[in-house]
């Protein structure tokens, strides 16, 4: 009832190729901009953004990166922590070898420092596929792990191999409170949403998702697998190469290899897989659902007022996380952007049945 | 006849001597045939006669050990397939080669990749050209639409059309490439009779609008009698028979091998 095309009639290609064609889609993202920039940031407490939106929206930003990689141009990559790791030391490097450079430009050289490796250990896509992939990627998360551990260049020969740095300064202004640190991490993610999106929806896009579905079709029609997959490599390398410089001076502050191991890969491929593949919108909530749910479970038993262990708390939260990762992929393999969109559908006619 | 002198051009494709094999199995042995300007050539044969080897060969999927391909006046041996698309070569499969998880409308946009030229940051920003771009190949993809009858499932993924329509949406999709050259590996495989009506009316429809060159692989008889100009039979990955449907129906080898052992 509130939500249905039923009028909104096309006139020209242009606003039939906008992002939100139907106009109730425009008001949501609208109020879901102003929740997040005006609403938010007057209720929330500083625990809130510290264990929750800040960790979720960075997350959200390397899960969108991946779901480029792996849900758009179907190329399965393990190496999501290793190119966070990139992106994080590389951008300290920057950061401490060139005095007085703007940290956003950075983060940014961060992120393009994950693209050339990533264009670099994206180079076996082209021989081989899906499983055999994955492992050829998983090899770069541990040549990251003892690059980062072992060569005390890149951590700038502190004793303990680990990096402690200030809070971002941008021409004066501190990134140092959770409310900035906040808005700072929320800009960056509507940015490169915005980004990801239209890249998947012009020519790139197309390129990628033909290659993801049938790539000797796509190669006849005239794309070049070599193009199309290092470039979704290259841009989904960006993304996570700039959400791990984040993660790292943002969100962590200070951190040790440890922070980027194989763990981090793998949260970020079930936020991508449980969110939806291909679908951007699927990033933000998967990382919003991994990230969130064993903080939920660990308090659950507290706010239900029964007494346990610390310990068994922990193990059950473990047991309830992945019974419901399974649950979840059998009831809608597609993912939340799967069930958010049956949820849109629906919406057309809800309250009404008819 | 007379209507076909007219149509032709000039030679648009020659196979010189083409052979192929995988290992020891010889899929093609020394075929030589040509195509001309505008021609519908058909190429028959019975199951594992080599036609879409023959295909694969002409659009580089598969590089002959021997033999040489002249298109448009240049030799080759080796092509890459994006190569050949860039030079106006574009095909359909046996079983369907869509992009599934795609609405109709992208896969058919797709098809225009090689003409679309906006730069990266463009694409990124959706500004100037990467925005001009969309809406005036829209609007050609439109065309292509509207001439194949398909505007109402245009959003639609194609994963969920049924198969003649799946068959209808990748012919648009290699039309969007505008080719000189379509290459047609068994449009009409699985399709019901009133199906086969429409793809042989849409295919001769091609032909005749745009001008395009069209080589087909087919199985129904009445089909490839009607559609083309002219028919090059193949057995056991050698010509056996080259000639206009009238001669074809009458050569006693062709009819041997193919249409049933005269006696």
């Amino acid at each position: 009832m509130f939500y249905r095309e039923a009028g909104q009639f096309k006139t020209s290609y242009k606003a039939d190729q906008a992002v939100f064609p139907i106009f109730q889609d425009k008001v949501f993202v609208a109020i879901w901009l102003l929740i997040g920039f005006v609403v938010i940031p007057m209720l929330a407490n500083e625990y809130v953004f510290r264990a929750i939106f800040i960790p979720v929206i960075i997350m959200a930003l390397a899960a969108i990166g991946l779901n480029l990689l792996v849900g758009y141009c179907g190329q399965v990559s393990l190496g999501s922590g290793a190119f966070m790791a990139v992106g994080a030391y590389a951008a300290y490097n920057f950061m401490i070898r060139i005095p007085d450079l703007n940290p956003l430009i950075c983060f940014l050289l961060g992120g393009l420092s994950a693209t050339v490796v990533g264009v670099i250990f994206g180079i076996p896509s082209l021989r081989i596929k899906g499983f055999y992939l994955a492992v050829a990627t998983l090899a770069l998360q541990f040549f990251t792990d003892w690059t980062f551990s072992r060569i005390d260049w890149f951590t700038n020969y502190t004793p303990s191999g680990s990096i402690a740095v200030q809070p971002v300064a941008v021409w004066g202004f501190v990134f140092d409170s959770p409310i900035r640190k906040y808005l700072l991490c929320l800009t960056v993610l509507v940015i490169f949403t915005i980004i990801a999106k239209n890249l998947v929806r012009g020519r790139i896009g197309r390129a990628w998702m033909a290659t993801r579905d049938m790539d000797v079709a796509a190669e006849i029609i005239g794309i070049r697998p070599i193009f199309a997959k290092l470039s979704a490599f290259a841009v989904s390398s960006f993304f996570i190469g700039v959400a791990g410089a984040l993660w790292a001076f943002v969100h962590l502050g200070s951190w040790e290899p440890l922070a980027f191991d194989i763990n981090l890969s793998f949260s970020i491929l079930f936020m991508v897989i449980i969110g939806g593949l291909g679908s951007i919108v699927g990033g933000m909530l998967g990382a919003a659902f991994i990230t969130l749910l064993p903080l939920f479970l660990n308090q659950l038993p507290i706010w239900l007022g029964i007494n346990m262990s610390t310990a068994m708390v922990s193990h059950l939260e473990y047991m309830i996380f992945g019974a419901l990762i399974i649950f979840f992929l059998a009831v809608e393999p597609l993912g939340l952007a799967r069930i958010w969109q049956i949820t849109k559908e629906k919406l057309r006619l809800w309250p009404f049945p008819h | 006849m007379n209507d076909n002198d007219r149509k032709l051009g000039p030679t648009l494709l020659k196979a010189d001597n083409i052979s192929l094999a995988f290992g020891g199995v010889k899929a093609l042995t020394d075929i030589s045939f040509e195509v001309k300007e505008r021609e519908v050539l058909a190429i028959i044969g019975p199951n594992g006669a080599g036609k879409s080897s023959m295909l694969n060969v002409i659009n580089g999927v598969y590089h002959p050990n021997a033999g040489s391909v002249t298109y448009k006046g240049t030799v080759r041996q080796q092509m890459k397939p994006h190569e050949a698309a860039k030079q106006g070569i574009a095909r359909t499969f046996q079983n369907i080669a869509l992009f599934k998880g795609m609405s109709v409308l992208d896969n058919i946009m797709t098809g225009r990749t090689l003409k679309m030229s906006a730069g990266f940051l463009a694409q990124c920003l959706y500004v100037g050209r990467a925005r001009n771009e969309e809406i005036e190949h829209r609007k050609k993809v439109e065309e292509i639409i509207d001439f194949l009858q398909i505007q109402s499932i245009r959003k639609t993924p194609v994963g969920r059309l049924p198969y003649g329509l799946q068959k209808r949406v990748e012919l648009g999709r290699a039309l969007a490439a505008e080719p000189t050259l379509l290459l047609l590996d068994e449009p009409m495989a699985g399709m019901n009779i009133e199906e086969k009506e429409d793809m042989s009316r849409f295919i001769l429809d091609v032909n005749d609008e745009f001008g395009t060159t069209i080589v087909l692989i087919e199985h129904d008889m009445g089909v490839v009698m009607d559609l083309s100009d002219r028919i090059v039979v193949l057995d056991y990955g050698k010509k056996i028979g080259d000639g206009t449907p009238a001669e074809i129906r009458n050569n006693k080898e062709v009819i041997d091998a193919y249409l049933g052992v005269s006696d």
